[in-house]
Formats: C-alpha cells, sequence, structure tokens
C-alpha cells in the first residue's frame, strides 16, 4: 500500500511538472544563456541597466515600438530606473513626447501621461511584450542578438534570418549593431551589451512590480513555514491524547 | 440534525436561551464545531477544508478585482493593466486570483480522486457526490469565463474555441452559438455577459457548497477504512470520532498552511508559469494564436474532445460529425462521474481493501496525467492516438472496470470498526476486551 500510494504521489508530480513544462517549450528556437539580475527569489533590477534600456528604448525601438501602458511617471519608480522627478520631466522634453487634446491641438506632455502607442509601423507595443513571450527576457535579448545576416524576399517583404525567431525568418531589420548609443556611465555599447539592457528595461516595463512582488513573497513565505511548523506542533499535542491515551 | 447521535445543545440561559427559542443558530454551530468526524483520517481528507479557502479567496479577490476591472473590447485589457501597475495591492489581487483558480482546481482534483480512492460516492452518500460534481462542473465554467475576462489572445480564441462546441448540436446549434456570443461571433456582448455570469457562478459554487457540506453532516465522513462509524449511541460515537474542533480543525489548518505555501511560492514567483504567454497580447479577431491551448486544469477534457476525429471507424457509422463526437466524448468524459456510485458494484468502499482494483485505480490517475499532457501538445504525429487511447481507458474504466473487478473481486480483510483500526494503527489498548482482541488480530491497514 506504502509503495501504490508514494508512486502515485511521484506520478502526480511528475505529471504536472511534465504538464506545465509543455508550455514553457518552444519551437526550434535557440534562446541565449544570459541571466539577469531580477531572476530568483531575490531577484532585483538592475537600475543602471534600465536607465541605460531606456536609452536604448529611446534612440531606437521608439521609432516603431509604443508602450502605451507604461506612463512617464513611472520612470522614478523606486524599484524601477528610479530617475528624479526632474529627470523625468527632462526625459519627456528632451524627447519632445506630445499628447493631443480631444480638438487635435498638441501640447507637452506631463509626467502623469503615457508613452504613445504605436499603430503605423505594425510593430507589437512593448508595454507588455517581456510576458508576451516564453522566456520574456531571454527571448528579447536572443532576438537581438539571433541575426545571422542573411535576408530574402518573400512577396514584396524582407525577412531577415533570426535563430531565437519560431520559423527562422523575422521581418523587423536588425535594430541594434554596436553603439547605437553611448552610455553616459561609460558602460561598453557593444551589441550585447545594449540587448541585454533593452531586455531588462523592457521585463520592467511589463512588470514594474517584480521586486515589490518578491519582496512580498519572501516574507510570505518565512511566515507561512513559521506557522507551519507551530502547528505541526500544537496539532502534534493536541492528537497525543487521542493516539496515546495512556 | 443528522443522524449521528451527538450531545444535545443546552443554550445559557438569557440570551442565548431567548435567540436558540427563535432561531436555533447556537445549535448549528454548536453541531460544527462538535462534529464527530472519523478518528483514523489520513491527509487525504484536507481537501475539503482546502476547498473552502479558496473559494472564500477567489471570492473576496474577485470582488475586489471587479471593483477596478472595466468591461469592453479595449478596456478590459487595459483595465487589467491598470489593476497590475495603478491599483494598490493590484498586482497580488490579480495573481493571487489567477493563480488561486489554478490552486482551486489542484485541490479538486485531489478532493475527487481521494473520493474514488475511498469509495466517498458509494450509499448513503450518492447525493453529496453527485453535488460535488455539480460543483466541479459549476467551478469549470467560472473558471473559463473568467480566464475570458482579460480580453487577451488566449482568452478571445479559447472563448471562441469553446463556445464554437455549441454549434455542433444538431438543428439548434447555429442559432444557439450566436444566442451565446449575443453577436455574429465571439464579441464584446460576448464579454460582457461572461463577466455577469462570472461573477454570478461563484454564489451558486457556494450555495452547492452548502449543501454538500449539510449532506455531509447528514451521514457524515467516510475514512479510510470505508467502515461506518458505529452510530447506535453517543458511547460508541465517540469510541470512533472525535470532535471536529479541536483536532480536525487543527489539522486542517496544518494541511492548509502546507498547502498555501504552495500556492504563494507560484503567486509571489512564479505568477504567469501555470498562464499562457499569448494572453498577454490583446485579444485580435483578426490573427489566430499557432496553437489554442486551454488552462492546464482543463487539457484532460480538451484531450478527449480532440480525440474524436472523422477518421475513426465508429464516427463512419454514428449519424453525426467528430465535432459533435468531441463534444459528447467531453462532455460525457464528466457526466460519467455522476454516475459512479451505480457502476461500482463492490461492496467494500475503501481500495485499501480491493487488491485488484487499487492497480485499476493506478492507471486511471496515470491516465488523466497523460490525457493532461497530451491536451497541451498539437492535435499532430503521435499525439491524437495518444489521446484516443487514453480517452478509451477513461470510459473503459468507469464502464467496464468499475462494474466488472467489483464482481470478480476478493476483498481483503476489514477492521470491524473505526475504533480497531485506530487502536491497531497506534498501539493502543482501548480496555475493552472484545476490541483489543480485534485490533491485536488487525495488521495496521498500511
Amino acid at each position: 500500500m506504502k509503495m501504490l500510494k508514494s508512486a502515485l504521489a511521484s506520478l502526480a508530480l511528475a505529471g504536472s511538472l511534465a504538464t506545465t513544462a509543455a508550455f514553457a517549450a518552444g519551437g526550434d528556437i535557440k534562446h541565449a544563456d544570459i541571466d539577469f539580475s531580477f531572476e530568483g527569489p531575490f531577484g532585483v533590477y538592475d537600475r543602471g541597466a534600465l536607465q541605460r534600456g531606456l536609452q536604448v528604448y529611446q534612440a531606437v525601438c521608439s521609432g516603431c515600438h509604443g508602450m502605451k501602458f507604461v506612463a512617464f511617471r513611472t520612470l522614478a519608480d523606486e524599484n524601477g530606473p528610479g530617475l528624479t522627478d526632474d529627470q523625468v520631466k527632462a526625459f519627456i522634453a528632451e524627447a519632445g513626447y506630445e499628447v493631443e487634446d480631444e480638438e487635435g491641438e498638441f501640447s507637452p506632455a506631463q509626467t502623469y501621461d503615457y508613452f504613445p502607442e504605436i499603430k503605423s509601423a505594425g510593430a507589437p507595443d512593448m508595454s507588455l511584450l517581456a510576458k508576451a513571450r516564453a522566456d520574456g527576457a531571454v527571448h528579447i535579448y536572443s532576438i537581438l542578438t539571433g541575426y545571422t545576416g542573411e535576408e530574402k524576399e518573400v512577396a514584396g517583404t524582407v525577412l531577415y534570418e533570426n535563430t531565437a525567431y519560431p520559423g527562422g525568418w523575422i521581418n523587423m531589420a536588425p535594430p541594434l549593431y554596436g553603439d547605437d548609443v553611448e552610455y553616459a556611465d561609460g558602460r561598453e555599447a557593444s551589441l550585447e551589451n545594449q540587448s541585454e539592457d533593452i531586455a531588462q528595461f523592457l521585463m520592467w516595463a511589463a512588470e514594474p512590480t517584480l521586486v515589490e512582488r518578491k519582496q512580498a513573497g519572501v516574507r510570505n513565505i518565512l511566515f507561512l513555514i513559521l506557522f507551519g511548523v507551530m502547528l505541526y506542533f500544537v496539532n502534534r499535542k493536541i492528537w497525543s491524547r487521542v493516539k496515546h491515551p495512556e | 440534525m443528522g443522524n449521528i447521535p451527538q450531545d444535545h445543545y443546552e443554550p445559557k440561559p438569557g440570551v442565548a436561551t431567548w435567540i436558540e427559542d427563535r432561531l436555533p443558530i447556537g445549535g448549528m454551530i454548536s453541531h460544527l464545531q462538535k462534529f464527530p468526524t472519523p478518528k483514523n483520517l489520513n491527509y487525504a481528507y484536507v481537501f475539503g477544508g482546502i476547498l473552502v479557502l479558496f473559494l472564500v479567496i477567489q471570492i473576496v479577490t474577485g470582488i475586489v478585482l471587479a471593483m477596478h476591472y472595466q468591461v469592453g473590447d479595449e478596456a478590459s485589457f487595459r483595465s487589467v493593466e491598470h489593476i497590475m501597475r495603478d491599483v494598490n495591492g493590484g498586482w497580488l489581487l490579480r495573481y493571487a486570483h489567477a493563480n488561486g483558480a489554478s490552486f482551486f482546481f489542484i485541490a479538486v482534483y485531489a478532493h475527487i480522486f481521494r473520493g474514488l480512492y475511498y469509495g466517498s460516492y458509494k450509499a448513503p452518500r450518492e447525493l453529496l457526490w453527485i453535488i460535488g460534481v455539480l460543483i466541479y462542473v459549476v467551478m469549470m465554467a467560472t473558471a473559463f469565463m473568467g480566464y475570458v475576462l482579460p480580453w487577451g489572445q488566449m482568452s478571445f480564441w479559447g472563448a471562441k474555441v469553446i463556445t464554437s462546441l455549441f454549434g455542433a448540436i444538431p438543428l439548434v446549434g447555429d442559432s444557439l452559438a450566436v444566442w451565446l456570443w449575443g453577436g455574429p461571433s465571439v464579441g464584446e456582448a460576448t464579454l460582457n455577459r461572461m463577466f455577469s455570469l462570472h461573477y454570478l457562478l461563484p454564489f451558486v459554487i457556494a450555495g452547492l457548497t452548502v449543501l454538500h457540506i449539510w449532506a455531509l453532516h447528514h451521514v457524515g465522513n467516510t475514512n479510510p477504512t470505508g467502515v461506518e462509524i458505529r452510530k447506535d449511541s453517543i458511547e460508541n460515537v465517540k469510541k470512533d470520532t472525535v470532535p471536529f474542533t479541536p483536532f480536525i480543525a487543527i489539522k486542517d489548518l496544518y494541511a492548509i498552511v502546507i498547502f498555501l505555501i504552495l500556492f504563494v511560492a507560484f503567486t509571489f514567483f512564479a505568477p504567469n508559469y501555470l498562464g499562457h504567454p499569448d494572453n498577454y497580447i490583446e485579444a485580435n479577431p483578426l490573427v489566430t494564436p499557432a496553437h489554442i491551448v486551454p488552462e492546464w486544469y482543463f487539457l484532460p477534457f480538451y484531450a478527449i474532445l480532440r480525440a474524436i476525429t472523422d477518421d475513426l471507424w465508429i464516427m463512419m457509422i454514428m449519424p453525426f460529425d467528430a465535432k459533435l463526437g468531441g463534444v459528447l466524448a467531453m462532455f460525457g468524459a464528466i457526466a460519467v462521474l455522476a454516475f459512479v456510485p451505480w457502476l461500482d458494484t463492490s461492496r467494500v468502499r475503501s481500495t485499501d481493501y480491493r487488491p485488484i482494483y487499487r492497480w485499476w485505480f493506478l492507471i486511471l490517475v496515470l491516465d488523466f496525467f497523460i490525457l493532461m499532457w497530451v491536451g497541451a501538445k498539437p492535435a499532430e504525429g503521435i499525439y491524437p492516438l495518444i489521446s484516443l487511447i487514453g480517452t478509451i481507458y477513461w470510459f473503459a474504466h468507469f464502464l467496464v472496470v468499475l462494474p466488472v473487478v467489483g464482481l470478480i473481486e476478493k476483498p481483503l480483510p476489514r477492521p470491524e470498526t473505526v475504533e480497531a483500526a485506530f487502536a491497531a494503527k497506534h498501539g493502543i489498548k482501548t480496555g475493552d476486551a472484545k476490541a483489543d482482541a480485534e485490533a491485536a488480530a488487525l495488521q495496521p491497514a498500511e
């Protein structure tokens, strides 16, 4: 009986793991082996990486990709890019973001406004990109560094070979080559470094509460383990008069 | 209340008596507190309590989420992001609600398989069991509608696939689908009614849960031996049972905390692990996802739905097409559970004492996980065949194995009483010569 029960238990575990793993498995795509600071139960965003990623987004991605769910004010988040309010205002002004009112008049965007939605280029909005792809940030990094340089034209559209893209051909031209921006902090703006920074930035854009969540998770787990240990002994004590009446 | 003899509740003089004479709520609370519960329940019996907790978690988080959620083609997705980013603790509410649904189903599957293993459906618990099956069905409907509400790609296409199934019904199917959608296809009107029903159905579940617990308190719990507790006198009841409080209450609470550790680990550290990335893409009727996959808890039945294809010989002689065949198989696979009390011919409740059936039970559990795994795979290559074999076993188990094994199997000797089984397991001398002799003769059930 013991054997059957433990067999059942391990089966249940194996079954659930196999099933969930099935979701995670992509097609024949190649993902880079890269670690991010926000991974793991104690993971946090790297503020420097987020600020550099913002710079890459603004200089390169924002030409085609909108980010409509991200408000400028959140660039000041302590667990995010951590800009000061003045830096946020300066960022908006420098980038020249504007909002259109009901009469069609344009005025400078305020900190409570959002990054624009861009539909014209047909490129996906980047607010949630890192959560809308399996292995989010790793996937984004892999795409950006996965171009082989091969091109082909299909029905008037140029496709670019990319080892990380399902099917192997993507219609986004390589957006980064290296030295596309100049980092203020002196970090080398290589293709890999820029890809890493923008991937981290997009993870933050998709999940700005990640750090808060993980920190709360550690507290919750610790509390429950403590409470569980306590209950284990209370339970044993209470049942002892039933199990050992002598 | 119930047919288990219990100490009579005497309200204290004064207010308690005044209230009790008008509304016997004190007696009811006292009954719930002292409810005689078999003393030999193991940890397979903790999931009922866990399920009550998760119903409460889902309702509480859901009500608060609904305060911030908006229904509409663009509004739904945007409002979910608003909850995630701007509402204080909104991310926790949403992740707890989404993962809460998954853990609700983990618990309900454990609860169902525990019932199947220990024969909890047998007389006089048929109605208790059938109400349970109804709860499970309403749970599935609620979860499905809840998954539609964020209005992501999987929400939209999942809704499309599942509601289109009703189109397979002969004659009225197409009209029925249009009626369900509130339009020519899945759209804003569909989303709106899904929200309405998603808010309603949990209270239906709550009502059914009251009936489920009422029936349970009338007939009493089963236990791992399958032997009924003695109900002929309060003395004998006390020998076989312990009062719910504190014994079962503290044990359930301990189990709840262990289960919550798992739940919290997912909610805080891998909140999207059980979901699908495509649901973070806004619904787009013009772009079909590469693979439309339901949530994990529907996968076994999704596999059964897809197992029925037009090239099966059985479908060639049927007067309807494979689409309807799949729908019938899927709903049949759930409905068959309701008939288990009459399909099982064994006189013995607990599978602990059923040397043949226990292996078939193991195969059923295996089959369930295989169907779950194959349900997530694309319908190509070897997978449809695996789905088909899994589907055939699912039905064969209930319609053939359960009736036949019960007739041919020779059960192992069972203990006379719960008290004796408990005493044998823990090496207790009861002081009663007859019971002690029996306990000595019994090997522990393990």
